[in-house]
């Protein structure tokens, strides 16, 4: 099992099946963006449709979690019992994904120390044997002679 | 169809309480008393009233309140599909619609809460000293598109609207050094106007940015006096046509223009959709339609004397601002600073009530009883000389809005 961030009490996903492959690759430890086949169209969170050309054809395409900060907020009231205070909730563009954002925490880092578009990267947190959620931490930066 | 165009004729209220201080009275029962004192202030009987529009997945069905009312003929019963507050002009758009055709005479707008006998929605219906479930924990059936969509903001604890409006705001601040100052001194303004209120539920707590900057901080930026009340109550519009608003007993407000609806490829907002156009993130999402209705009203921002905004935020009321064009993009912060939005003195009176801050949040539809006082000089916090007010619901989610006109 991974580190763990959140309790088990956090709200957990809720799937149709159109996005349960979603989830299904997350447990496999894959974060994926569904693309659509003819056009090359990526979306999140996994819709029937193309919003573009309309096609009802897509695959999934592995991408590799890097990312910027787009967004976030530091939450100082818990979603569920045991949680540590205060929270961050970010939206992270993807990095090989054309930009393509993601709902997610950041997690390794006090609010205070986030900036938009700092680089992050993926970190899996293993709910259970079955539950994976990707949540984000910072790229660590190499040591600065100018300290 | 002449003498059809929509008029505003009735606007009431309940009693306004902090969430959970109406318990011994039922929502629907709460609704029907609003509409009897909408309904009243008409001049109009219930016997007059063949239509009902709610919005925002409304616990009190038209059908039953109709029985319940002893509705003579229920001939326009309607929901509007717009989340949370966004639907609450649009409600009122409809009825308007609905006797501008001739589906009906008289249709009243109503929206009844009562939070505690229910859930709190800034709790997002989660308690956290709830027993937890023993079971490892795993993806669970959606019961619903929203819940699917909202299964992709969830599992991070995004359920609260206060975590989920910060985003778009926190980037804001970012893009055009917008300042949490600047968000205090619209909750300061607001709370200033509730205070010759009676109806608020803030009215006798003044409010200094310093008592906002020190207030507990819910999610960054939003500190809690940047987050909209909590409360029990329930409010009613009544619209009817032009020819029947003529002999009533107020004076009739006309709905200049009224529009609803999304930009593309919004959804239900950043709550649930992270991949909002870089172009629109950071606003309100409601300038396309806010163009809209400017075009169908043929007036501008200039013509606005007194606008109602929809504030469950302070940011989505700085980022509207600049979608309806009162100011340029990312000059919202500045504009609140220059006390434009102030009652006496300002350029353009905002929230005269006290709004969803500091009078109560009934939804926004409030703001669409007090956009009517402010045409009919009946605001405590009058406007002189107003014939032009712009009322707005939701923002940072599907929204409407209704241009209103002094007779
Ligand atoms: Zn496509």
């Amino acid at each position: 099992m991974s580190e763990r961030f959140f309790p088990d009490s956090m709200p957990p996903p809720l799937a149709d099946s159109t996005t349960l492959p979603w989830w299904e690759a997350a447990a496999d430890h894959r974060l994926v963006v569904q693309r659509c086949t003819p056009c090359g169209h990526t979306r999140l969170p996994p819709a029937p449709i193309c919003p573009e050309c309309r096609s009802t054809e897509s695959d999934w395409q592995e991408v590799s979690g890097r990312g910027r900060v787009y967004t976030y907020t530091a939450v100082h009231r818990p979603i569920a019992a045991g949680q540590e205070l205060p929270f961050i909730i970010a939206v992270i563009s993807l990095e090989d994904a054309g930009g393509l954002r993601i709902i997610s925490n950041l997690v390794g880092t006090p609010p205070e120390a986030v900036t938009i578009d700092m680089p992050v990267e993926l970190v899996w947190e293993d709910m259970s044997a079955e539950l994976s959620i990707p949540r984000f931490r910072p790229v660590p930066t190499p040591p600065s002679d100018e300290d | 169809m002449t003498g059809r165009k929509a008029h505003i004729v009735g606007v009431g209220e309940t009693l306004y309480t902090r969430w959970g201080k109406i318990g011994d009275v039922t929502e629907h029962a709460l609704a029907c008393q609003a509409i009897g004192r909408a309904v009243e202030d008409a001049g109009l009987d219930l016997s007059d009233v063949d239509g009902l529009a709610s919005f925002a997945e409304d616990r009190n069905e038209a059908t039953f309140l109709a029985a319940e009312l002893g509705l003579p003929s229920l001939r326009f019963a309607n929901m509007v599909w717009l989340p949370g507050g966004g639907g609450g002009c649009a409600a009122v758009g409809n009825a308007a619609m609905a006797v501008e055709t001739g589906q009906a005479e008289v249709v009243v707008v109503y929206r009844s809460l009562c939070q505690g006998q229910f859930f709190r929605f800034g709790a997002a219906g989660r308690d956290p000293t709830a027993p937890v479930d023993p079971a490892p924990p795993t993806v669970k059936p959606a019961g619903s598109l929203m819940l699917a969509s909202m299964g992709f903001a969830m599992p991070y604890g995004l359920l609260m609207a206060a975590a989920a409006y910060a985003l778009p705001t926190r980037r804001h601040m970012h893009l055009y050094g917008t300042t949490t100052e600047q968000l205090g001194m619209l909750a300061v303004t607001f709370r200033e106007h509730a205070s010759r209120n009676p109806r608020a539920v803030m009215g006798g707590r003044p409010m200094t940015l310093a008592d906002h900057q020190a207030s507990p901080m819910i999610a960054d930026p939003h500190r809690l006096f940047d987050c909209c009340l909590e409360s029990d109550g329930a409010c009613a519009v009544v619209v009817t046509t032009e020819e029947r608003a003529r002999d009533l007993a107020k004076r009739p407000v006309e709905i200049l223009a009224s529009v609803q609806g999304a930009p593309k490829g919004y959804g239900f907002g950043p709550f649930t959709n992270a991949n909002i156009a870089d172009e629109i993130y950071a606003t309100g999402g409601t300038e396309e339609m806010a163009n809209r209705l400017w075009e169908k009203a043929g007036l501008g921002p200039s013509d606005v004397d007194v606008a109602e905004i929809y504030d469950h935020f302070t940011g989505c009321v700085l980022m509207q601002l600049e979608d309806y064009g009162f100011c340029k993009r990312g000059e919202g912060g500045p504009f609140i600073e220059s006390g434009a939005l102030a009652w006496r003195g300002g350029s353009l009176p905002t929230n005269t009530h006290g709004g969803s801050l500091s009078e109560a949040y009934i939804h926004g539809l409030n703001h669409v009883v007090e956009g009517v006082r402010a045409l009919r000089g009946e605001s405590t916090s009058p406007v002189e000389g107003a014939e032009v007010g712009l009322v707005t619901s939701g923002a940072c989610v599907p929204s409407s809005a209704v241009l209103l006109g002094r007779r």
